[in-house]
Protein backbone atom coordinates (compact mmCIF):
# COMPACT_ATOMS: atom_id res chain seq x y z
CA UNK A 1 0.00 0.00 0.00
CA UNK A 2 2.74 2.22 0.55
CA UNK A 3 3.75 2.26 -2.70
CA UNK A 4 -0.16 2.62 -4.48
CA UNK A 5 0.36 6.45 -3.84
CA UNK A 6 3.69 6.45 -6.42
CA UNK A 7 1.53 4.74 -8.88
CA UNK A 8 -1.55 7.24 -8.60
CA UNK A 9 0.78 10.51 -9.17
CA UNK A 10 2.43 8.17 -12.16
CA UNK A 11 -0.69 7.65 -13.84
CA UNK A 12 -1.87 11.38 -13.72
CA UNK A 13 1.62 12.05 -14.48
CA UNK A 14 1.08 9.71 -17.59
CA UNK A 15 -2.06 11.08 -18.66
CA UNK A 16 -0.68 14.45 -18.91
CA UNK A 17 2.28 13.45 -20.39
CA UNK A 18 -0.05 11.89 -23.65
CA UNK A 19 -2.96 15.10 -23.40
CA UNK A 20 -0.57 17.70 -23.66
CA UNK A 21 1.63 15.65 -26.36
CA UNK A 22 4.59 15.56 -24.48
CA UNK A 23 5.18 12.28 -25.19
CA UNK A 24 5.38 13.50 -29.14
CA UNK A 25 8.32 12.93 -30.87
CA UNK A 26 6.78 15.83 -33.29
CA UNK A 27 6.28 17.80 -30.64
CA UNK A 28 10.01 17.81 -29.21
CA UNK A 29 11.38 18.47 -33.17
CA UNK A 30 8.99 21.28 -33.51
CA UNK A 31 10.73 22.41 -30.34
CA UNK A 32 14.00 21.93 -31.47
CA UNK A 33 13.16 23.85 -34.88
CA UNK A 34 11.71 26.58 -32.72
CA UNK A 35 8.37 26.47 -34.88
CA UNK A 36 6.23 26.76 -31.63
CA UNK A 37 5.95 27.55 -27.95
CA UNK A 38 3.72 24.58 -26.83
CA UNK A 39 6.98 22.70 -25.77
CA UNK A 40 8.37 26.18 -23.89
CA UNK A 41 5.42 26.90 -22.20
CA UNK A 42 5.22 23.67 -20.51
CA UNK A 43 9.15 23.45 -19.51
CA UNK A 44 8.88 27.28 -18.35
CA UNK A 45 5.36 27.31 -16.49
CA UNK A 46 6.75 23.49 -14.72
CA UNK A 47 9.80 25.63 -13.55
CA UNK A 48 8.60 29.04 -12.92
CA UNK A 49 5.57 27.14 -10.31
CA UNK A 50 8.62 24.96 -9.12
CA UNK A 51 10.91 27.69 -8.72
CA UNK A 52 7.70 29.08 -6.48
CA UNK A 53 6.54 25.85 -4.79
CA UNK A 54 10.66 25.54 -3.61
CA UNK A 55 10.65 28.96 -2.30
CA UNK A 56 7.32 28.10 -0.38
CA UNK A 57 8.56 24.77 1.08
CA UNK A 58 12.05 26.21 2.18
CA UNK A 59 10.43 29.69 3.79
CA UNK A 60 7.84 27.49 5.48
CA UNK A 61 9.92 25.15 6.87
CA UNK A 62 7.29 22.72 5.57
CA UNK A 63 7.97 18.49 6.50
CA UNK A 64 7.19 16.05 4.57
CA UNK A 65 4.80 13.20 5.28
CA UNK A 66 7.01 11.78 7.60
CA UNK A 67 7.62 14.66 9.66
CA UNK A 68 10.62 14.79 7.99
CA UNK A 69 12.85 18.03 6.68
CA UNK A 70 12.66 18.18 3.04
CA UNK A 71 15.80 18.95 2.22
CA UNK A 72 17.68 20.07 -1.30
CA UNK A 73 20.40 18.87 -1.92
CA UNK A 74 23.06 20.82 -4.03
CA UNK A 75 24.67 19.63 -7.17
CA UNK A 76 28.33 19.31 -7.60
CA UNK A 77 29.83 22.61 -8.71
CA UNK A 78 31.76 21.21 -11.89
CA UNK A 79 30.61 21.46 -15.69
CA UNK A 80 32.54 19.02 -18.01
CA UNK A 81 29.76 16.34 -16.55
CA UNK A 82 27.03 18.56 -17.07
CA UNK A 83 28.01 20.11 -20.73
CA UNK A 84 29.39 16.93 -22.07
CA UNK A 85 26.51 14.34 -20.63
CA UNK A 86 23.75 17.07 -21.22
CA UNK A 87 24.88 16.68 -25.25
CA UNK A 88 24.51 13.20 -25.30
CA UNK A 89 21.56 13.17 -23.56
CA UNK A 90 20.25 16.35 -25.61
CA UNK A 91 21.20 14.12 -28.82
CA UNK A 92 19.59 11.02 -27.75
CA UNK A 93 16.10 12.99 -27.14
CA UNK A 94 15.92 14.71 -29.88
CA UNK A 95 16.41 11.63 -32.11
CA UNK A 96 14.10 9.48 -30.51
CA UNK A 97 11.48 12.21 -29.32
CA UNK A 98 11.42 11.08 -25.97
CA UNK A 99 13.07 11.67 -22.27
CA UNK A 100 13.06 8.60 -19.85
CA UNK A 101 9.33 9.84 -18.50
CA UNK A 102 7.78 9.54 -21.81
CA UNK A 103 9.56 6.68 -23.64
CA UNK A 104 7.91 4.58 -20.36
CA UNK A 105 4.69 6.06 -21.44
CA UNK A 106 4.81 5.66 -25.12
CA UNK A 107 5.39 1.87 -23.71
CA UNK A 108 1.38 2.25 -22.42
CA UNK A 109 -0.08 4.53 -25.02
CA UNK A 110 0.08 2.19 -27.90
CA UNK A 111 3.89 1.55 -28.89
CA UNK A 112 5.45 -1.53 -27.57
CA UNK A 113 8.65 -0.36 -29.88
CA UNK A 114 9.88 2.03 -27.10
CA UNK A 115 10.58 -1.52 -25.17
CA UNK A 116 13.76 -1.40 -27.50
CA UNK A 117 14.66 2.47 -26.87
CA UNK A 118 14.12 1.65 -23.05
CA UNK A 119 16.10 -1.35 -23.00
CA UNK A 120 19.23 0.44 -25.14
CA UNK A 121 18.64 3.71 -22.66
CA UNK A 122 19.41 0.46 -19.74
CA UNK A 123 22.58 -0.27 -21.37
CA UNK A 124 23.70 3.08 -21.89
CA UNK A 125 23.16 3.72 -18.59
CA UNK A 126 25.45 0.32 -17.58
CA UNK A 127 27.39 1.59 -20.28
CA UNK A 128 28.08 4.97 -18.21
CA UNK A 129 28.90 3.12 -14.99
CA UNK A 130 31.45 1.18 -16.38
CA UNK A 131 33.95 3.93 -18.07
CA UNK A 132 33.25 6.73 -15.45
CA UNK A 133 36.46 6.52 -14.26
CA UNK A 134 37.21 7.08 -17.34
CA UNK A 135 35.58 10.10 -18.72
CA UNK A 136 35.72 13.92 -17.32
CA UNK A 137 33.47 15.22 -14.66
CA UNK B 1 -22.33 14.67 -16.89
CA UNK B 2 -19.65 12.35 -16.40
CA UNK B 3 -19.36 12.45 -20.61
CA UNK B 4 -19.36 16.10 -20.72
CA UNK B 5 -16.31 16.08 -18.10
CA UNK B 6 -14.65 13.51 -20.26
CA UNK B 7 -14.90 15.20 -23.76
CA UNK B 8 -13.55 18.28 -21.42
CA UNK B 9 -10.76 15.85 -20.67
CA UNK B 10 -10.37 14.90 -24.03
CA UNK B 11 -9.61 18.06 -25.82
CA UNK B 12 -5.36 18.39 -26.09
CA UNK B 13 -4.46 19.95 -23.11
CA UNK B 14 -2.41 23.53 -23.97
CA UNK B 15 0.83 24.28 -22.23
CA UNK B 16 -1.05 26.29 -19.18
CA UNK B 17 -2.54 22.94 -17.99
CA UNK B 18 0.60 20.82 -18.40
CA UNK B 19 3.42 23.24 -16.83
CA UNK B 20 1.49 23.36 -13.35
CA UNK B 21 0.67 19.72 -13.37
CA UNK B 22 4.36 18.32 -13.44
CA UNK B 23 5.13 20.95 -11.11
CA UNK B 24 2.50 19.41 -8.94
CA UNK B 25 4.42 16.00 -9.56
CA UNK B 26 7.00 17.34 -8.26
CA UNK B 27 5.91 18.99 -5.25
CA UNK B 28 3.82 15.58 -4.20
CA UNK B 29 7.02 13.54 -4.37
CA UNK B 30 8.45 16.10 -2.12
CA UNK B 31 5.81 15.94 0.34
CA UNK B 32 6.33 11.86 0.06
CA UNK B 33 9.87 12.67 1.03
CA UNK B 34 11.39 11.82 -2.56
CA UNK B 35 13.13 13.92 -5.28
CA UNK B 36 11.68 13.96 -8.46
CA UNK B 37 14.31 12.06 -11.16
CA UNK B 38 12.91 9.18 -13.58
CA UNK B 39 16.40 8.46 -14.82
CA UNK B 40 17.79 7.61 -11.84
CA UNK B 41 15.20 4.71 -11.86
CA UNK B 42 17.10 3.17 -15.27
CA UNK B 43 20.54 2.99 -12.73
CA UNK B 44 18.64 1.37 -10.47
CA UNK B 45 17.37 -1.36 -12.58
CA UNK B 46 20.98 -2.00 -13.45
CA UNK B 47 21.49 -2.65 -9.83
CA UNK B 48 18.21 -4.79 -9.70
CA UNK B 49 20.16 -6.96 -12.53
CA UNK B 50 23.21 -7.25 -10.54
CA UNK B 51 25.31 -4.66 -12.32
CA UNK B 52 26.81 -3.68 -9.19
CA UNK B 53 28.65 -7.13 -8.13
CA UNK B 54 31.09 -5.86 -10.92
CA UNK B 55 30.86 -2.00 -11.34
CA UNK B 56 30.91 0.04 -7.94
CA UNK B 57 28.70 2.59 -9.27
CA UNK B 58 25.97 0.44 -9.69
CA UNK B 59 26.86 -1.23 -5.94
CA UNK B 60 24.13 0.55 -4.00
CA UNK B 61 20.67 0.17 -2.09
CA UNK B 62 18.66 0.22 -5.79
CA UNK B 63 15.69 -0.72 -2.89
CA UNK B 64 15.41 2.61 -2.23
CA UNK B 65 14.48 3.60 -5.87
CA UNK B 66 11.33 0.98 -5.84
CA UNK B 67 8.97 4.17 -5.34
CA UNK B 68 10.97 5.52 -8.52
CA UNK B 69 9.65 2.05 -10.46
CA UNK B 70 6.34 2.32 -9.19
CA UNK B 71 6.16 5.73 -10.25
CA UNK B 72 6.94 4.80 -14.05
CA UNK B 73 4.60 1.52 -13.91
CA UNK B 74 2.10 4.49 -13.09
CA UNK B 75 3.21 6.71 -16.18
CA UNK B 76 2.82 3.32 -18.48
CA UNK B 77 -0.57 2.78 -16.96
CA UNK B 78 -1.62 6.52 -17.67
CA UNK B 79 -0.05 6.23 -21.05
CA UNK B 80 -2.74 3.13 -22.04
CA UNK B 81 -5.32 5.04 -20.12
CA UNK B 82 -5.34 8.54 -21.98
CA UNK B 83 -4.99 6.72 -25.04
CA UNK B 84 -7.71 3.99 -24.95
CA UNK B 85 -10.25 6.73 -23.15
CA UNK B 86 -9.34 9.82 -23.07
CA UNK B 87 -8.35 10.61 -26.87
CA UNK B 88 -10.08 12.53 -29.47
CA UNK B 89 -9.31 11.21 -33.27
CA UNK B 90 -8.16 14.47 -34.29
CA UNK B 91 -4.92 15.29 -36.02
CA UNK B 92 -2.58 16.98 -33.45
CA UNK B 93 -2.20 20.53 -34.24
CA UNK B 94 1.15 21.08 -35.08
CA UNK B 95 2.31 24.61 -36.75
CA UNK B 96 2.04 25.08 -40.24
CA UNK B 97 5.96 25.18 -40.74
CA UNK B 98 6.53 22.57 -38.78
CA UNK B 99 4.16 20.33 -41.27
CA UNK B 100 5.22 21.52 -43.98
CA UNK B 101 9.28 20.72 -43.21
CA UNK B 102 7.86 17.01 -42.18
CA UNK B 103 6.11 17.28 -46.02
CA UNK B 104 9.84 17.07 -47.44
CA UNK B 105 10.76 13.79 -45.75
CA UNK B 106 7.07 12.05 -46.39
CA UNK B 107 6.05 12.38 -42.82
CA UNK B 108 3.07 12.58 -42.48
CA UNK B 109 1.92 10.16 -39.25
CA UNK B 110 0.84 13.28 -36.67
CA UNK B 111 -2.63 13.20 -38.60
CA UNK B 112 -3.22 9.64 -36.47
CA UNK B 113 -0.81 8.91 -34.13
CA UNK B 114 1.87 10.70 -31.55
CA UNK B 115 4.71 9.22 -32.40
CA UNK B 116 6.35 9.02 -35.87
CA UNK B 117 5.35 5.58 -37.08
CA UNK B 118 7.00 5.74 -40.37
CA UNK B 119 10.43 4.94 -38.64
CA UNK B 120 9.90 4.26 -35.60
CA UNK B 121 8.45 0.72 -35.61
CA UNK B 122 9.46 -2.87 -35.68
CA UNK B 123 10.45 -3.63 -39.21
CA UNK B 124 12.53 -0.12 -38.98
CA UNK B 125 14.79 -2.10 -36.97
CA UNK B 126 15.99 -4.49 -40.05
CA UNK B 127 17.34 -0.63 -41.62
CA UNK B 128 20.73 0.31 -40.27
CA UNK B 129 18.90 4.08 -39.74
CA UNK B 130 16.42 2.36 -37.51
CA UNK B 131 19.18 1.18 -35.18
CA UNK B 132 20.62 4.40 -35.21
CA UNK B 133 17.85 6.03 -33.91
CA UNK B 134 15.72 3.63 -31.77
CA UNK B 135 19.15 1.81 -30.17
CA UNK B 136 21.47 4.36 -30.73
CA UNK B 137 18.69 7.43 -29.29
CA UNK B 138 18.28 5.24 -26.67
CA UNK B 139 21.73 4.29 -25.38
CA UNK B 140 22.54 7.55 -25.71
CA UNK B 141 19.83 8.97 -23.60
CA UNK B 142 20.70 6.25 -20.69
CA UNK B 143 24.31 7.25 -21.27
CA UNK B 144 23.85 10.67 -21.78
CA UNK B 145 21.02 11.27 -18.12
CA UNK B 146 23.70 9.74 -16.32
CA UNK B 147 26.95 11.46 -17.49
CA UNK B 148 24.84 14.46 -16.83
CA UNK B 149 23.62 12.96 -13.43
CA UNK B 150 19.86 13.66 -14.16
CA UNK B 151 17.28 13.94 -17.48
CA UNK B 152 14.50 16.58 -17.80
CA UNK B 153 12.83 15.54 -14.78
CA UNK B 154 15.57 15.83 -12.62
CA UNK B 155 17.62 18.91 -13.98
CA UNK B 156 15.34 21.06 -16.33
CA UNK B 157 12.53 20.31 -12.87
CA UNK B 158 14.11 19.66 -10.00
CA UNK B 159 16.96 21.52 -10.19
CA UNK B 160 16.32 24.33 -11.74
CA UNK B 161 13.52 24.70 -9.58
CA UNK B 162 16.12 24.75 -6.61
CA UNK B 163 17.83 27.24 -8.74
CA UNK B 164 21.41 25.13 -9.42
CA UNK B 165 23.52 26.23 -12.09
CA UNK B 166 24.52 22.89 -12.56
CA UNK B 167 21.54 21.66 -13.94
CA UNK B 168 21.40 25.31 -15.98
CA UNK B 169 24.76 24.01 -17.24
CA UNK B 170 23.08 20.48 -18.46
CA UNK B 171 19.53 21.86 -19.81
CA UNK B 172 22.40 24.30 -22.20
CA UNK B 173 23.96 21.10 -23.02
CA UNK B 174 20.31 19.38 -23.50
CA UNK B 175 19.74 22.00 -26.30
CA UNK B 176 23.32 21.93 -27.64
CA UNK B 177 23.02 18.22 -28.34
CA UNK B 178 18.94 18.29 -29.30
CA UNK B 179 19.94 21.26 -32.05
CA UNK B 180 22.89 19.24 -33.65
CA UNK B 181 20.45 16.06 -33.52
CA UNK B 182 17.57 18.76 -35.42
CA UNK B 183 19.22 20.66 -37.53
CA UNK B 184 22.50 18.81 -38.60
CA UNK B 185 21.93 15.22 -38.25
CA UNK B 186 18.47 14.33 -38.25
CA UNK B 187 17.83 15.59 -42.24
CA UNK B 188 20.30 12.42 -43.13
CA UNK B 189 18.36 10.19 -41.48
CA UNK B 190 15.20 11.43 -42.14
CA UNK B 191 15.57 11.47 -45.98
CA UNK B 192 13.96 8.24 -47.24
Amino acid sequence: MKYLKFVLVGILFGIMFVKAEIISWFRIYEMFRFESFHMYGVIGSACVFGILFTFWVKKSKLRDMYGNDIIFQDKIKTWPRYILGGIIFGLGWAMTGACPGPMFTLLGAGFPIFGVVIISAVIGTWAYGAIRDKIPH
Amino acid sequence: MIEAILQFVRQPWPWYVAGPIIALVYLTLLYFGKSFGISASLRAMCSAFGAGRRIKFFDFNWKGQIWNFMFVIGAIIGGFIASTWLSLDAPMQLSAATQDNLAKYNLFSWKNDIAPTEFLNWSALTTVKGWIIMVGGGFLIGFGSRYSGGCTSGHAISGLSNLQLPSLLAVIGFFIGGLIMTWFILPHLLMP
